[in-house]
């Protein structure tokens, strides 16, 4: 059984469609992608999930249950147990790294100062910023802040993360970081994670299982080897990215002769 | 820590400094001090006319305050101005017939009551009456007075 | 002609949009209130950069305004020989209007603004959605703590702004105009209410550190989460918050000296 079971998912943003009947599963302890161009609302499927935003149309299960029939208080226990990487890294610029890792302990529990250190030590050290613990996230690059905040995604032993575009801005090597990091704390906590991206080469390294979304529909879906051999033409030109195919490179309009012929008359 | 600890002690002093201000406000600059540590008692006193005498307007022995007016009102029967003078309780041997007049301070000046004492033994109690009283002096009136005598000595 | 009532129209409930989803905003904040009694921390912290840090501009000003208000007034009293209500004018035009009015508005310029800029810029930066996610509440956790610090702070302020305003009236009267300080004083204090004037006071500064503060807040909650967003949100809070205290200003006086 799939740990999040999204059924004929419709979501409107004002008259434009968003999401137009999608069905996604996440299975447990793998890691899934969900992929597409951008503006496809790929960020907008987390929040759903999380339960930030209201669908208009379809459910959306979570461990057998639906994020919008819950309580304030049940979707506030779930998200406990859930676990989110904003691209921005999303942390609190007044508290110091440290702090910022601890916030979710100090918010949470009620465990003793000496807890809390070795708790968050511990989570720091696995990203390798044990050290700059006492920099405040102004000082951090966008690599850095990222680890910060998976750090911190992690400190309450969720269940699942969510990975917002994790790669998106990072030079090769943080991005290598990047792409080690959510692959070996996957493999080391047992998580179940979805990595929303459109880095085809990254995301599809570490997927088990990946989606594609377009147009507000789930083009195809697949393992990673199974997506690359896909028949579709469509497929093809994202997963290799090549600048012209079913996705035209100009903007649809009238042909280019034909406007060059017709001049524009002035008001 | 130490941070933290410099934040509350700013809040706090800043706390205590906006009391202070509101302490200020009420002691020095209102009139709350003048009701709250002194209960005092209370005479009546009626006037034919009060002027522009207005409750909480000094009530003044010699020049020096003994109280305020805690209320005006008029008189169903004599339809004259019913005044409760609120003395303080340290004032507490005025003589029973002691007089109050209504005067006003300079030209254009607030009304207040002004008593003379009297010469009795006895001395003015919770809810005696002031019997010897002098109305307030309406500037109209007087002048009226003052041009109508004029007008009779030139005849 | 149709054009023109329609975008009438279209503004018109989008005032109402604001203003309902702005009622909301403040039935979600007041129940993030009584939680907060078991983390005074939170509140004290925000004291601080809301209250104490608006000090300075509210002491120099009352002082200011306090010394211009003896200077101007002197010569008017001067011709009718009443210089010795000198006290009592700045008193009563201090507690009873100036000090609330004035201070509120440079309250709403110094701390409200920069509420406004934090909670737009934690917005911006996907601060108070991250913080969702952690399952923990922005409302309770970022924004009832700086609501409550306004409302604490407002009055506060409002009475140091007069008491400041009256000491440097008695400066320039005594010291400089030589107006008697005997007279100065108990003339002011023969005049000015604690109840009528000072309570009333006190109330309207209450009241307008109320509206700043949520004005404030739901400004900077409910901005367009762009670096221009945050900026225009500033702006209107400055305004709106100038609109509502003058407005309000006239409502309760009106309410609570209208009788005499």
């Amino acid at each position: 059984m799939p740990l999040i079971k999204i059924r004929d998912l419709h979501f409107y943003r004002g008259d434009r469609a968003i999401f137009d009947g999608v069905n996604i599963d996440i299975q447990r302890g793998k890691v899934t992608a969900i992929m597409g161009p951008s503006g496809t609302g790929k960020t907008t499927l987390l929040r759903l999930i999380g339960g930030q935003l209201h669908p208009d149309k379809g459910t959306i299960e979570v461990d057998g249950k639906n994020v919008h029939k819950m309580s304030h208080r049940e979707l506030y226990e779930l998200r406990k147990r859930m676990g989110m990487l904003f691209q921005s890294g999303a942390l609190l610029t007044d508290l110091t790294v440290f702090e910022n890792v601890a916030f979710p302990l100090r918010e949470h529990t009620e465990l003793p100062e000496t807890m809390i250190r070795d708790l968050v030590l511990m989570k720091l050290q696995a990203v390798g910023l044990r050290c700059a613990r006492d920099l405040m996230p102004s000082e951090l690059s966008g690599g850095m802040a990222r680890r910060v905040a998976l750090a911190r995604a992690v400190t309450l032993d969720p269940m699942m993360i969510m990975y917002d575009e994790p790669f998106t801005g990072q030079d090769p090597i943080s991005m290598g970081t990047l792409v080690n990091l959510i692959h070996r704390m996957n493999e080391a906590m047992g998580l179940t994670s979805i990595v929303v991206s459109h880095d085809v080469a990254e995301a599809t390294e570490i997927a088990d299982y990946v989606y594609l979304l377009s147009a507000g529909k789930v083009i195809d879906k697949g393992s990673p080897v199974e997506l690359k051999r896909s028949s579709s033409q469509w497929v093809q030109q994202f997963m290799q990215g090549l600048p012209d195919g079913p996705v035209p490179f100009h903007f649809p309009g009238v042909d280019f002769k034909e406007d060059l012929l017709t001049p524009e008359v002035q008001a | 820590m130490l941070q933290k600890k410099s934040t509350e002690i700013t809040v706090g002093m800043f706390v205590a400094a906006g009391i202070a201000a509101l302490f200020m406000l009420a002691m020095k600059v209102s009139n709350l001090s003048d009701f709250n540590n002194d209960p005092g008692y209370k005479v009546i006193a009626e006037f034919e006319n009060i002027g522009g005498l207005k409750v909480r307007s000094p009530v003044t022995m010699a020049g020096v305050r003994i109280g305020r007016v805690a209320d005006i009102s008029l008189d169903p029967e004599s339809y004259n101005a019913r005044v409760t003078l609120d003395l303080y309780a340290s004032f507490d041997t005025i003589p029973t017939d002691s007089s109050a007049s209504i005067y006003t301070a300079g030209l254009l000046g607030e009304q207040y009551i002004g008593m003379e004492a009297g010469a009795e033994e006895e001395f003015l109690q919770e809810g005696d009456v002031v019997e010897l009283t002098q109305p307030a002096l309406v500037l109209e009136q007087v002048i009226g007075q003052f041009l109508f005598s004029k007008a009779e000595g030139d005849e | 002609m149709i054009g023109i009532i329609r975008s009438l129209g279209r503004w018109g409930l989008g005032v109402f949009e604001r203003l309902g989803r702005g009622h909301l905003f403040l039935v979600q904040m007041l129940a993030g209130i009584p939680g907060l009694f078991l983390r005074f921390s939170l509140v004290i912290q925000q004291l601080f950069s809301v209250g104490v840090l608006s000090v300075l501009i509210i002491a120099v000003s009352g002082l200011f305004v306090g010394m211009v208000l003896s200077l101007q007034g002197y010569y008017v009293l001067v011709d009718f020989g009443a210089e010795e209500s000198l006290g009592v004018m700045v008193s009563l035009s201090l507690v009873r209007e100036l000090g609330p009015v004035v201070s509120a508005l440079l309250f709403a310029g110094r701390a409200g603004s920069a509420l406004t800029a934090e909670i737009g810029l934690m917005k911006s930066t996907e601060q108070l959605s991250g913080m969702e996610m952690m399952a923990v509440d922005p409302m309770r956790r970022i924004i009832a703590p700086r609501f409550l610090a306004g409302l604490i702070s407002m009055p506060l302020l409002a009475a140091m702004f007069s008491a400041v305003g009256i000491i440097g009236a008695f400066l320039v009267g005594h010291g400089l105009l030589g107006v008697d300080d005997g007279a100065f004083w108990s003339q002011m204090q023969v005049k000015t209410d604690w109840y009528d004037d000072i309570l009333n006071g006190v109330i309207k500064s209450i009241v307008f550190g109320f509206v700043v503060t949520w004005i404030a807040l739901y400004e900077g909650y409910d901005s367009v989460p762009t670096s221009e967003g945050v900026g225009r949100a500033t702006t209107r809070t400055v305004v709106h918050s100038a609109f509502a205290i003058l407005g309000l200003d006239f409502v309760l006086t009106a309410l609570m000296f209208g009788e005499n």
